[in-house]
């Protein structure tokens, strides 16, 4: 089954790597695969925010499979900022410390990549053993990571916020059932 | 009319594709790639788009054209912005066949002697139709090489007269809600319709140009058809698109990026490396076709490489602050 998730993690990465191979892309493929891998980081973030929400409905099927999901994404973010490297600024360190210095888009979304580098870091069973209770509190990170990535998201836009607002729904909707779960039960 | 064919000794034939094989590349793509969940459509609107555009006669102004490699038309015209029609860059390509450009005309007012309008077949037969090559660079730091056909913006003012008092000019694109999907999203935050202006010597500067072809024919829709602006020292979006009216004013008028989001948009956006964009750079640009492999990061000319043609128009002015 684990084989059958991983495969489904990836399929977005094999659309796009056929559209890139056929030249479907267009002129600017950069471009369009930086939207490609930035939209399934946050999509899924979305789907490994639900997967708590869901398990507590009785329906497990994400829950059971939340490294995958969440190593998955992080594959896309990753290779969101391989493609800013190469495509943007030319692998000059003085170049991307400048955008991150001026642009806090770039700042910000930079800082969600490395919010989620523990936790991918963290992810084995060996390392969940390791830290005990810590992991968790550590794998936290990914509700700042998440607020970090939609701000991203946020300040890209130009002219049409309606992306913006979708994403801004759907994780305001998942982040806010954490703080209900938590009020509700006392630490 | 004079016809001459276009003779740039600079540009082989052999650098521009040939519709067909475009045609060809797209059909096979298109048959192979029906298995997959498309949340990513190709645009392919665009094909019968562009075999729809019609040749046009002009003569070759070499002068003013650039001696460089142009951008596919396949480029060209599936990568817009556009945002009538959507805000995504295959969004024009896709759904501006819905906008209808005949009958077509330009309303031309303000501070002029003689106010009237243009129908589209007086600009076609009346004025001297010419190729012009030259950059184009967007703002949002990707660049292309287009070979235009069009005529000076100056004659076609100059029909109308301006007044001495007219010390700017500016243009408005078509607005149809029901042909232009773009404008009906009601997440979008520009004012329609989409307006645009230049200041009057800017307007008469012999680069400045109304373009009604790209590639020897009509321009497709996605590209502006069926009249359009083209100021290649400045940034696209200055460069309006489907023109429907011009008029002549005293006061600088508003411009929509500008009315949207005044610091990241001047009223000048003149090319200029030194000047960012507060959320990117502007030293470098892709010039498209680019790669992920090989992205064609080039750097960015002052006035887009027209510095020493327009230049003067700006002398004394702090262009950091007039951006």
């Amino acid at each position: 089954m684990i084989f059958v998730v991983t495969a489904i993690c990836l399929l977005p990465l094999a659309q796009l790597s056929f559209q890139l191979a056929s030249g479907d892309l267009g002129p600017d493929p950069a471009k369009r695969l930086m939207q490609g891998t930035g939209e399934w980081g946050l999509r899924g973030l979305a789907i490994v925010l639900l997967a708590a929400p869901l398990a507590q409905r009785g329906w497990r099927g994400l829950f059971r499979y939340r490294r995958i999901l969440g190593l998955s994404l992080y594959l896309y973010v990753s290779l969101h900022l391989l493609l800013f490297a190469q495509v943007y600024v030319g692998w000059s360190g003085a170049l991307l410390a400048e955008e991150l210095k001026e642009r806090p888009y770039i700042f910000v979304g930079f800082s969600a990549w490395l919010a989620m580098l523990p936790l991918a870091l963290t992810s084995t069973d060996r390392a969940r053993r390791w830290l005990g209770r810590r992991w968790k509190q550590l794998h936290r990170l990914i509700y700042p990571a998440t607020v970090l990535a939609w701000l991203h998201l946020f300040w890209l836009a130009r002219s049409d916020v309606g992306e913006a607002l979708v994403y801004g729904a759907v994780f305001a909707a998942l982040l806010s059932w954490r703080v209900r779960r938590a009020r509700l039960r006392p630490r | 009319m004079k016809k001459r064919t276009y003779t740039d000794h600079s540009i082989a034939s052999s650098d521009i594709t040939p519709e067909h094989i475009f045609l060809n590349r797209r059909g096979l793509i298109k048959a192979s790639a029906g298995t997959i969940a498309g949340a990513l459509a190709t645009p392919s609107t665009a094909l019968s788009e562009a075999s729809a555009q019609s040749a046009l006669s002009f003569r070759a102004d070499s002068d003013r054209s650039l001696v460089d490699e142009q951008t596919p038309y396949e480029a060209v015209t599936t990568y817009n912005n556009f945002y009538e029609f959507g805000t995504d860059k295959s969004d024009p390509a896709r759904h501006a066949h819905a906008m209808t450009t005949h009958p077509w005309t330009v309303k031309v007012g303000g501070l002029v002697d003689q106010p009237g309008s243009l129908h589209l077949e007086d600009v076609l037969s009346g004025f001297d139709l010419e190729e012009r090559i030259y950059r184009f660079r967007c703002v949002e730091a990707w660049s292309m090489v287009v070979p235009w056909v069009g005529f000076p913006l100056a004659e076609l003012l100059r029909r109308f007269e301006p007044k001495s008092e007219g010390k700017f000019v500016e243009f408005k694109t078509l607005y149809r809600r029901g042909e232009m999907r773009g404008t009906r999203s009601f997440t979008s935050i520009i004012d329609w319709p989409y307006r645009e202006g230049l200041r009057m010597d800017e307007a008469m500067h012999p680069l400045t140009l109304v373009a009604v072809g790209l590639y020897g024919k009509t321009l497709p829709n996605q590209n502006g058809a069926p009249l359009r602006l083209v100021v290649p020292w400045k940034y696209g979006f200055k460069s309006i698109k489907s023109i429907v009216e011009i008029n002549v004013t005293a006061e600088q008028p508003q411009t929509s990026w500008q009315m949207l989001q005044p610091s990241e948009y001047g009223f000048y956006a003149n090319v200029n490396p030194e000047v960012d964009h507060p959320r990117w750079s502007q030293r470098f640009e892709r010039k498209l076709p680019s790669s992920i492999f090989k992205p064609n990061r080039v750097p960015t000319l002052p006035f887009n490489g027209y510095e020493e043609q327009v230049a003067g128009l700006y002398h004394g002015m702090d262009l950091r602050k007039f951006y």
